[in-house]
């Protein structure tokens, strides 16, 4: 038995980092299996830079309060009540120590980033961004004695009633195939990457996605563990999901793909008809139905087209917009029925009132008499260049994941109870996020009860 | 730098990112600015998530470095001297083996072989060997040259990185430039310190290139005391060793001496991912002539009342002749770069502050 942990964690993100030192930090021997090269190292984490925590003061780096109260508040709205509110309580209340908690692990903030004002008083920005929490996490990790294996995947869990035993790898980690634990912390991300997978639920549709993350994101732990009876929690069909640009890779891309100029613009389909009212709420709060809408359009493709005259009003992004004089020639580009794209915008124009600009708030510039309606921020197409951003379904996260109690351990299907596994981060967000997003709370899920999984499962361990 | 503006992210690290997000389009002038406000600590290198092995393949250090490097050559003055820094080692080390040779070769042509090799001591010992009045003139002329060649360079610099964003120019920005170099506030990996040879942040270079700095500092004020001493109070070196002369070029020369052999250390320690591997002969010559003016220095304190003092102060001249005359053609421009930059994000600072 000499490869015997007290704590296996499975999985390379925020989410097994915070429970692995915080299961090192308990006493327990820990182990963590990350199945990516060292360098993809982290799955979404990489790509992050952000994290929702409540706090009853402004501190260095956050303008304002954020109480535990509006921080609920927020999420029942994103949710729209597809939530589990004790553990979502559970969580935004511990989510109030983790602003410290992080920062004894290495990780260090900094004021919000330019462009991103909007979340100044709510969100903490990690300086240098999610691979540089990720570096201060490992270090942390690896000072305090915790092993560390890349390229470690594993192919199958041993689980006898509940019970985990040992996890089988494909490639042998000191001369064992098999290594076994006293207790396992599962953290091993959503399903995003498995194209094949969402195919289940999605049908072809799925071949157009874009994945913003690494390819490493397959769900494989999630399906033995759900396959070993672990309780299902979360609709397989939602996710994070924001616009991105066409022209992206089709994995990792990461944060500079996106595209938020959809409300200075309108968005078309590849039959040239807008679709859905884009002044509908600020940025970034309904920025991420984005990816849902583009998903639902034939053929997982949409447009956004905007004027020259707001070209400066959002950030750069990696891509340029193509451009064209007029608008047939901007059709001409997009491969769009050219009498169908001057038809849309000219009856945009047509329909846009009177009103005072502002995009920090819900403005008046509305639109009147067309279907969808553009409900605050609406101001003519008209001067030239007219320029257009091609975006696709860019999955960030899924929110299938394994029911989890307020301790992090997972539920048996047949409810009870399982002896010794946990789980942290996006293999069970679906348990506070049923549908929806706020920017941060990826990061809060997998710090909160990366936390506390590690700490139970030490604590498990040493009993 | 799309990627950088798109990003953001290490916006917190250092000056570098939110100079960059002041502007939308580069000039090669801007390109410039950012190169040489770069210190290269590698803290971006190591956060950032589109360096390589990923197919975007950013990186800002070892970019920063080439433009950087290639800026030197683009404002030397004057320019027929701009290739002096694509063969930097080469030249280098010709002109420094030209200066020790030449003084030893005019102290053994204009002395005797019995004061070369004699031992001399008191004041005015130097002296014997070479008149007090020819010495400083020489100086004072390579001195002054390097001076003119390095205005005339940064001249160039300031011009062509355009007006600041903001307009605003005033003394406290050139004293906010100050503190920064002088603290190097930004060779600090955004607070953890420098990036070397792995992910593990240290604050090694740091302290090597402070002991360097203030070793050249502390030497140039024992040279500056010393020409006091002469003019002023009719006092000849060699001074006795307790004597703040000697003091000062004591200190600065073990610093002069423990530094760059510390940043040579920590350069062939440290991933090559992060440089610019075509200025190691640059980087390393400058390395050298300081470390050599330290060493010939030391040494010739210590065995100044020996035979050996002639031929050892030949070829410390020599090192300090050559230093002075390479001063505008190697690596010693990038401090002045790097100032006159700060002193620009400074004021673009203030500027969006005021604002």
């Amino acid at each position: 038995m000499s490869s015997k942990y007290d704590v296996l964690v499975i999985g390379g993100g925020n989410a097994a980092l915070c429970a692995a030192i915080s299961a090192r930090r308990g006493g327990a021997s820990v182990l963590v299996l990350e199945g990516a090269p060292k360098f993809y190292r982290g799955g979404n984490t990489r790509h992050t830079r952000n994290m929702r925590c409540a706090h009853d003061e402004a501190t260095e780096i956050l303008t304002g309060p954020y109480t535990e109260e509006e921080f609920w508040e927020d999420l029942l709205r994103v949710t729209g009540g597809q939530t589990d509110e004790v553990l979502a309580r559970h969580m935004i209340r511990e989510s109030k120590d983790i602003l410290n908690w992080i920062v004894e692990q290495g990780v260090r903030w900094q004021p919000s980033l330019g462009g991103t004002l909007s979340l100044g008083r709510t969100n903490s920005f990690f300086l240098g961004g999610g691979r540089a929490m990720l570096n201060a996490l490992y270090l942390t990790a690896e000072k305090l004695g915790v092993e560390v294996e890349y390229d470690a995947e594993v192919t199958d869990l041993v689980i006898e009633d509940g019970m985990f035993l040992a996890a089988r790898l494909k490639r042998p980690i000191k001369g064992e195939n098999e290594i076994r634990a006293t207790s396992l912390v599962a953290a091993a991300g959503g399903f995003e990457a498995n194209i094949e997978w969402l195919k289940q639920y999605w049908g072809e549709a799925a071949d157009n996605f874009l994945i913003r993350g690494t390819p490493y994101n397959r769900g494989s732990i999630l399906k033995m563990l759900l396959a070993g009876g672990v309780q299902e929690v979360g609709d397989p069909t939602q996710c994070h999901a924001v616009a991105i640009d066409a022209r992206a890779p089709k994995f990792d891309g990461g944060i500079i793909t996106r595209h938020d100029s959809v409300v200075f613009g309108i968005v078309v389909n590849k039959n040239a008809k807008r679709f859905y009212d884009e002044g509908e709420d600020i940025w970034p709060k309904r920025y991420a139905i984005w990816g849902r809408l583009v998903a639902a359009q034939p053929d997982q493709i949409a447009y956004i087209i905007f004027d020259s005259t707001v070209v400066t009003s959002f950030m750069p992004t990696l891509f340029q917009p193509i451009a064209g004089q007029t608008v047939a020639e901007l059709a001409g580009k997009l491969e769009l029925d050219p009498a169908a794209l001057e038809k849309t915008i000219t009856e945009f124009n047509a329909a846009v009132q009177p009103g005072t600009f502002d995009h920090t708030i819900l403005d008046d510039c509305r639109t009147e008499g067309i279907t969808p309606q553009k409900t605050h921020w609406a101001r003519r197409i008209e001067t030239p260049p007219y320029l257009a951003y091609p975006v696709r379904p860019g999955i960030t996260f899924t929110y299938l994941g394994t029911r989890v109690t307020r301790e992090a351990r997972m539920l048996m299907a047949d409810g009870k109870l399982s002896a010794n596994m946990f789980a942290a981060g996006e293999i069970m967000a679906g348990n506070v996020l049923g549908k929806g997003y706020a920017a941060g709370m990826g990061m809060t899920i997998g710090s909160v009860f990366g936390r506390i999984a590690g700490r139970e499962a030490a604590k498990h361990a040493r009993n | 730098m799309t990627v950088c503006n798109s990003c953001r992210y290490c916006e917190g690290l250092c000056a570098v990112f939110p100079a960059m997000e002041m502007r939308r389009a580069f000039s090669d002038g801007d390109l410039n600015y950012l190169a040489n406000l770069c210190h290269g600590c590698g803290a971006c290198y190591v956060d950032c998530q589109f360096s390589p092995p990923h197919e975007f393949n950013v990186n800002v250090p070892q970019t920063l470095a080439i433009v950087r490097a290639e800026s030197y050559a683009a404002y030397a003055w004057p320019q027929a001297l701009s290739g002096a820094f694509a063969r930097n080692g080469l030249v280098i080390s010709i002109v420094a083996a030209l200066s020790m040779a030449a003084f030893i070769l005019g102290f053994a042509a204009l002395n005797d072989r019995s004061v070369l090799f004699g031992v001399h001591t008191g004041p005015g010992a130097f002296y014997r060997l070479m008149p007090h009045n020819a010495m400083a003139a020489l100086f004072s002329a390579a001195f002054l040259y390097a001076i003119l060649a390095l205005v005339m360079s940064v001249r160039a610099f300031w011009r062509d990185i355009g007006p600041p964003i903001g307009g605003r120019a005033d003394g406290g920005s050139i004293f906010q430039a100050m503190r920064d170099a002088g603290e190097l506030r930004y060779l600090h990996g955004g607070g953890v310190g420098c990036y070397n040879e792995d992910d593990k942040p240290t604050d090694r270079r740091k302290l090597f290139h402070h002991l360097t700095f203030y070793g050249f500092l502390l030497c140039f004020a024992a040279t500056s005391v010393a020409t006091l001493y002469h003019y002023l109070l009719g006092r000849e070196a060699p001074y006795p060793w307790w004597d703040l002369p000697v003091v000062l070029g004591t200190l600065g020369g073990v610093g002069l001496i423990v530094g760059p052999v510390g940043l040579f250390a920590a350069k062939m320690r440290r991933d090559p991912a992060l440089l610019d591997e075509q200025r190691y002969g640059m980087d390393v010559g400058f390395i050298a002539m300081l470390f050599l003016t330290g060493f010939t220095g030391m040494l010739l304190l210590i065995l100044r009342e020996t035979a050996v003092m002639g031929p050892l102060l030949a070829l410390h001249l020599g090192a300090v002749f050559a230093l002075f005359m390479t001063m505008p053609y190697g690596k010693f421009v990038h401090g002045i770069y790097r100032f006159a930059s700060l002193v620009r994000y400074a004021q673009e600072r203030r500027s969006e502050a005021g604002s």
